[in-house]
């Protein structure tokens, strides 16, 4: 087998002249033709990189949500059942919304905090749309821990809003951080009011 | 160097003979051999073909078949009353139609199932349960759904719209039985599923006449769409693949030719 | 090699320090960039890249699939349907995938044909050759186990009439065939060993391409005249010749498999397949796919069924050892006259039990499957070990370049003079 075959590398490692032939300068009149080469290559290449590129984009695309879940981001809340006082969890986008039914004493606590007290100054009314009716992402903006202070029996914080059993974070009754590593307020998701009882997040 | 050629084109050309007879001998034949091979008419659909489309007032028309004759038995759980908005109706249409239906939902508060008007994010209801119920209300047979009725039928639309329009009396001596129909394109031609389509059975809002052929075309339109609903996406994203893919054909040629110059062979 | 650094002859520095370390570079200039390729190949030898780029692209697009698939028999129909209605591109990926295994047989089934008609399974590629065979067994497997995942009729029918091909086997039968299973019938949990071995599979196919590559590395490729290159006026450096004329192959490629994705995607399937599964009602005419029916038409042209699982599986093996039944020295069919006409034959048996395997195992068609059988036997088994002995072969030019340079006209321009250049 050996007598047979040519070890790799014997052409490159050969002599680099022109051991089989020709003028090195037969092929083409020099420059000019060189010059096209690289152009129709670069061209080429260039074309051939277009395409790749435009066969990676479905792949990407496809990792984003598809139609059927976009189609499920809106989620409809009846607030009739909710007593002043209570709240509710209901999910959207896989995440839970707070809806809570204010008393007059939590939107009074909310109303009277000065701004500069705050690490994230929100005025309340920026956070409501209906004074008695607040609706937050229940979701710690610190590292996406859930907060307690949803069922009666939860630990509310000093506020009397939220607190995060994960890292000690406490929300006010209008869900705005007061103290703790949370950098921000809960956020307020997207909503409207269908009817006066009825609302749709999203 | 000529006789290689030759040789090369020897295997190429028994390459290409042998896949082209055995392709063109192979593949229409899983639609023949169940059974005895019954020829289709040609519809003519404006989907056929390469670049074809889906006629959107047929499409429409189509629906209305769909939801007045068929939907009573024949679910279409893979289409979500969202996707309506395809075939050319709008959003608040779509909205409507979905509210005429009433689906399940559940559990509520109470852990109960409950029915409700449907949204737009529903899947298309279910006429039945599930299979039993299906074929214990259907004579002992089961509705296929049709979601991909077109594409899981060899030659689907042409097939559809023969069915739809092949319910013709049995040729004498035929042997029909008990609660069976006689369809002149159904593989043995007993089908459990009566002629559900008379001239007239639905009344069109755009005035189309409802004769039992246009029917059946409308029908298998929107089912065809159904089946399919990226052909034309698919299609029209075809054609730019394929002019790109010639034009770097042409170019890499280029190169090649460029590249192999200097080159005796 | 000694320890230390490798004497790296890149000039960039951060790939220097990196190949002095790690020398890839220097291998991917020694394999791909200087490799000496005989100088006189034709389109055929475009196809092991064909492969190649094929494979890749199935891992890609199988990849994203399996984001979205549900290995479960109540959800895995309604999973892909999901892919093809919802995902964003989801029918674009399932297409590719689906049409890509298609064209991976196509292109294997030719790259094969091409080295038998030039004899490159012969000595010194004999392991070259084994490994490719590993390949193709390695990808039947995967391409059977894909076909279930999608729970259409045909999947699942075709998982039953196939693993219960090893029930055949005399008294392990049945208990190797519900180990397979993991159950009494095929059913959730061969699904799902389905999917897993479906994801697995195509990786160490890629590892035997690998050791394909690197034994095709050693023994340097064979070529239209079958003859060895004698020098350096026999061979161009792979890299820019090769590179560009692959490339042109790969667009071509391309556009068959584009025409097929984007025009006629379910042509090459079963429309049975996009009917749910269903174990109480088998489709009235099972068919494998395409690339299967050869191997099917030989299963079912014996009635014995032991006998046609032995033959079927025989029917493969026989390519493991075909390069001691050739027992000519020369490799290419080019100089070899009734060799070839054989092969031709062969070919053509070979498309017939490809008709045949689609149609009912009826008169007539079981009876020229059966001639078909067995001159697709007789080729391997009788044929090629006579020839090697009967045949007279026309004499074989001197050196690969002596054809070329008979032609008169002006001499060997510096093909090889000038390697390292860009294209």
């Amino acid at each position: 087998m050996a007598e047979t075959m040519v070890p790799p590398g014997v052409t490159s490692g050969g002599p680099a002249g022109a051991p089989h032939g020709a003028p090195h300068g037969s092929h083409g009149g020099a420059a000019e033709g060189e010059t096209r080469r690289d152009f129709l290559t670069l061209t080429t290449a260039a074309f051939a990189a277009v395409g790749v590129g435009a066969v990676v984009w479905p792949f990407i695309s496809s990792m984003n949500p598809a139609r059927d879940v976009l189609a499920l981001a809106s989620t409809e809340v009846d607030l009739s059942p909710i007593a002043v006082g209570q709240a509710v969890t209901v999910v959207w986008r896989g995440k839970p919304v707070f809806v809570r039914h204010r008393t007059a004493e939590d939107i009074q606590a909310a109303r009277a905090t000065p701004l500069s007290e705050l690490k994230d100054p929100a005025p309340d009314q920026s956070r409501v749309q209906r004074d008695q009716w607040l609706v937050v992402v229940g979701v710690c903006t610190h590292l996406g821990c859930v907060p307690l202070g949803q069922r009666p029996t939860d630990a509310k914080g000093n506020f009397d809003g939220w607190f995060c059993p994960c890292h000690g974070s406490h929300y006010d009754t209008s869900g705005r951080i007061r103290i703790g590593p949370a950098p921000l307020n809960l956020p307020v998701p997207d909503y409207t009011f269908t009817s006066d009882t009825q609302i749709r997040i999203g | 160097m000529r006789d290689v050629k030759r040789g090369f084109r020897n295997l190429i050309g028994a390459l290409v003979l042998g896949a082209a007879t055995t392709l063109g001998a192979t593949l229409p034949t899983p639609a023949q051999a169940a059974g005895e091979a019954i020829p289709l008419p040609n519809a003519g659909f404006s989907f056929a073909g390469f670049f074809g489309t889906f006629d959107r007032g047929a499409a429409q028309r189509g629906l209305q078949v769909y939801k007045e004759v068929c939907a009573a038995c024949h679910g279409m759980y893979h289409l979500s009353y969202r996707n309506l908005t395809e075939i050319g109706l709008s959003e608040d249409q779509v909205r409507a139609i979905a509210a005429s239906v009433e689906v399940r939902d559940g559990p509520n508060d109470m852990g109960e199932m409950f029915d409700r008007p449907a949204r737009l994010s529903d899947r298309f209801r279910r006429p039945f349960a599930n299979e039993l119920a299906a074929r214990a209300a259907n004579n002992g047979a089961y509705p296929p759904d049709l979601s991909t009725i077109t594409k899981a039928r060899a030659n689907g639309a042409n097939y559809l719209h023969a069915l739809l329009t092949g319910y013709v009396d049995p040729p004498p001596g035929f042997a029909l039985a008990d609660g069976m129909h006689y369809n002149a394109y159904f593989p043995g031609h007993q089908i459990a599923m009566p002629n559900v389509l008379n001239p007239d059975q639905v009344e069109y809002a755009d005035g189309t006449a409802a004769t039992v052929d246009q029917m059946a075309r409308d029908v298998t339109t929107f089912l065809a769409w159904a089946a399919e609903p990226e052909t034309e996406q698919r299609r029209a994203m075809g054609i730019k693949m394929m002019l790109f893919l010639i034009v770097l054909g042409g170019l890499t040629y280029a190169v090649k030719r460029k590249v192999w110059a200097d080159v005796k062979h | 090699m000694a320890i230390g650094l490798h004497d790296s002859t890149i000039q960039n520095p951060v790939l220097r320090w990196v190949d002095q370390r790690l020398p890839v570079f220097t291998m991917m200039q020694k394999e791909y960039g200087t490799f000496p390729t005989p100088r006189n190949f034709n389109y055929f030898w475009n196809f092991g890249a064909l492969a190649m780029v094929t494979l890749m692209i199935m891992i890609a697009t199988g990849v994203f699939l399996s984001m979205n698939y549900t290995p479960h028999t109540a959800h895995a129909f309604d999973s892909v349907e999901r892919i093809m209605r919802d995902v964003n591109y989801g029918w674009l990926i399932r297409y590719v995938h689906m049409n890509g295994a298609s064209m991976f047989f196509i292109v294997v089934f030719i790259h094969i044909w091409r080295g038998m008609y030039y004899g490159s399974y012969k000595a010194p590629r004999e392991l070259l050759w084994i490994l490719g065979v590993v390949i193709f067994l390695l990808m039947m497997a995967t391409a059977f186990m894909g076909y279930v995942l999608p729970w259409g009729q045909m999947s699942f029918w075709g998982a039953t009439v196939i693993t219960n091909l090893f029930s055949a086997i005399p008294l392990v039968g049945e208990s190797i065939v519900i180990w397979l299973w993991g159950g009494f019938s095929v059913d959730n949990p061969t699904l799902n060993r389905f999917f897993s071995l479906h994801y697995l599979l195509p990786f160490m196919i890629a590892g035997v391409v690998f050791l394909h590559v690197a034994a095709l590395h050693i023994t340097g490729s064979n070529n239209p005249l079958g003859i060895d290159p004698k020098g350096p006026q026999d061979t161009l450096p792979f890299h820019p010749y090769y590179t560009a004329k692959d490339s042109v192959g790969l667009v071509v490629y391309f556009i068959v498999f584009a025409f097929l994705v984007f025009f006629m995607p379910n042509y090459l399937g079963h429309a049975d397949n996009y009917i749910p599964a269903n174990p109480l009602v088998t489709p009235a005419h099972i068919v494998p796919e395409w690339y299967f029916l050869p191997f099917y038409a030989i299963l079912r042209a014996v009635p014995d069924k032991l006998g046609g699982v032995l033959l079927m599986f025989g029917s493969i093996a026989v390519l493991f050892v075909l390069p001691w039944l050739d027992t000519s020295p020369v490799r290419s069919m080019r100089f070899r006259p009734v060799a070839k006409w054989s092969l031709y034959l062969w070919l053509v048996s070979f498309f017939v039990l490809m008709w045949a395997g689609a149609k009912p195992a009826d008169e007539p068609y079981v009876t020229i499957s059966r001639i078909a059988t067995a001159y697709y036997f007789a080729y391997f088994l009788v044929i090629l070990p006579l020839l090697g002995r009967l045949e007279r072969p026309l004499s074989l030019p001197e050196s690969i370049a002596m054809p070329v340079l008979r032609g008169g006209g002006p001499v060997l321009a510096g093909a090889a003079a000038k390697p390292m250049e860009k294209a």
